[in-house]
């Protein structure tokens, strides 16, 4: 079986919760975009991917496909948790690499709503803060004293990520925020959930990533090869059993196991990964995906952060983009965001922030409940 | 409504006639794994009709925790959400209280207890409810 790469990405800039046009309209522009970034048309796709989660049961992709062209194809609509966006890929991916298609177009969009999420219950009375608390920034919190009290990680290593991603962001202009964020301003901004402080969550945004992936006889009819990136590796796994899974979501074990066949489908190690976009929903999960993703030893992650090594311009640059923490997170979005920011790199044209001579890229999205998902993308020209 | 006896905050919180509050866990005699509340088939093996009830017990130690300081409109705080392992197996989520909310206070694998108290919180019909909670103990 041949390869398959991504012709065309694009993405929304990201934008403040509320504010963006209806999800349709919303997926349609990253949706164009994509398509414009390889100069194809709607018409050249054989099929559509579309992760959203907030309106999972509305038919989202066929909408997007009244607002650009009703052509027929066959729509899946996906649902993931914040793992949508890379598993609508995924699926495109799938397709063709069996030969199914040969060109085919995902799309992940959200629209969001402010503040937490999480903490919803039925029946009764409700149970948050009454059994602890169900909110994404205590349950990532409480991951992130797991990574404590093993290694002592400190408050001040995780407060490090997200100056580090909020400088990131500073260089890129689809980010929501492009401020600098000191790491005193990050310790005493309004504390969410210990450690967590409110700098230290991801911020909820409108906004669209969408792909066009193509088999490689495809690519070379159709002479697109000098701007394709090769997929050379597509995994996602669910949560395997652990002890304390009932009352605290592991987003170890299933990252850990994504990138052990992620790195045997690409053929490299962790070494040979140039840079990173993970999934840093709250600053404490970014520490535990150092570790889990191979690129330092156990107990590793505080020093990483502390050395600058997964900076800008250090050994293996994590979230340049300005991660979920300052670019955004539009759950649904984000996997293909993510891929987006690679894709960018890969082909050299990232600006300011790019990560010189750059070959291979690693995306990782995480949706709890759980599902992880991991790309690892390869410049060919 | 009389003094009506208070409905158990979650379905593994049982409240015999006339005995001491307990929480219920499912032990699989397959694997050994323990899990909250009933049910026929284990999530770590796949074994079936191997699962049989049996009391958790109430002394535990504190596995990790986060102090939470902005919750839902109507829920005090700040407040310990504390992940407890229990003495005999089992993994529980809780409010830690009579402990000051201070990270500076917090031992890991500091020694606890699951108490039961009422919810202090009602439904709409009026019912009242008997949860648990997690106080430091002395080791």
């Amino acid at each position: 079986m041949g390869d398959v790469y991504v012709v065309g990405i694009d993405m929304t800039k990201f934008q403040k919760a509320g504010t963006g046009p209806a999800v349709d309209v919303l997926g349609a522009k990253a949706a164009l975009g994509a398509l414009d970034d390889c100069g194809l048309k709607i018409q050249d796709m054989q099929a559509l991917y579309c992760g959203n989660l907030y309106q999972a049961s509305g038919m989202v992709g066929q909408r997007i496909l009244q607002q650009i062209g009703q052509t027929g194809i066959p729509v899946v609509n996906v649902a993931n948790a914040c793992a949508t966006g890379a598993t609508a890929f995924r699926e495109g991916w799938a397709a063709v690499k069996a030969g199914l298609y040969d060109t085919v177009l995902a799309v992940g969009v959200e629209k969001m709503s402010a503040g937490l999420l999480g903490g919803g219950g039925s029946g009764g009375i409700s149970k948050e803060g009454l059994f602890g608390s169900s909110t994404m920034p205590a349950v990532f919190a409480e991951a992130g004293m797991e990574h404590s009290r093993k290694y002592g990680t400190t408050f001040e290593q995780f407060a490090k990520v997200s100056v580090k991603n909020h400088h990131h962001s500073t260089l890129n202009p689809k980010a929501m925020y492009q401020i600098e964020t000191p790491l005193d301003m990050v310790m005493g901004a309004e504390m969410i959930a210990y450690p967590n402080t409110k700098l230290m969550c991801s911020v909820n945004v409108d906004g669209s990533a969408a792909a066009v992936l193509m088999s490689e006889k495809k690519v070379k009819e159709l002479g697109l090869g000098k701007r394709a990136v090769k997929v050379r590796a597509s995994v996602m796994t669910s949560d395997p059993w652990q002890e304390r899974d009932l009352v605290m979501p592991d987003v170890n074990t299933c990252t850990r196991l994504a990138a052990k066949q992620a790195y045997e489908m690409a053929g490299i190690g962790a070494d040979d990964i140039d840079l990173i976009e993970l999934h840093d929903c709250f600053a404490t999960a970014e520490i535990l995906h150092y570790e889990n993703l191979g690129i330092c030893k156990d107990g590793e992650a505080g020093k990483m952060i502390d050395t600058g090594a997964v900076a800008l311009g250090g050994k293996v640059p994590v979230n340049v983009s300005g991660g979920l923490l300052s670019k955004g997170h539009p759950l649904g979005a984000t996997g293909i965001a993510n891929i987006f920011e690679v894709v960018t790199h890969l082909r050299g044209e990232a600006g300011k922030r790019q990560v010189e001579g750059a070959r291979f890229g690693l995306t990782h999205v995480i949706g709890l409940g759980s599902a992880c998902g991991i790309h690892i993308l390869e410049k060919v020209a | 409504m009389s003094a009506a006896k208070p409905l158990p905050a979650v379905d593994y919180l049982k409240l015999p006639e006339g005995g001491e509050p307990y929480l219920e866990g499912y032990k699989c005699k397959a694997c050994g794994a323990v899990f909250l509340g009933e049910r026929t088939v284990c999530s770590k093996c796949g074994a079936r009709d191997a699962l049989a009830p049996q009391k958790l017990g109430t002394k535990g130690k504190l596995y990790a925790y986060s102090i939470v300081h902005r919750s839902f409109p109507g829920v005090e705080v700040p407040y310990i959400s504390a992940i407890v392992d229990l003495e005999g197996g089992g993994t529980l989520k809780g409010n830690l209280i009579n402990i000051e909310a201070d990270p500076a206070k917090l031992k890991f694998d500091m020694p606890v207890e699951v108490v039961f108290k009422d919810a202090g919180r009602k439904d709409r019909e009026g019912n009242s409810y008997m949860a648990y909670f997690f106080e430091p103990r002395r080791a």
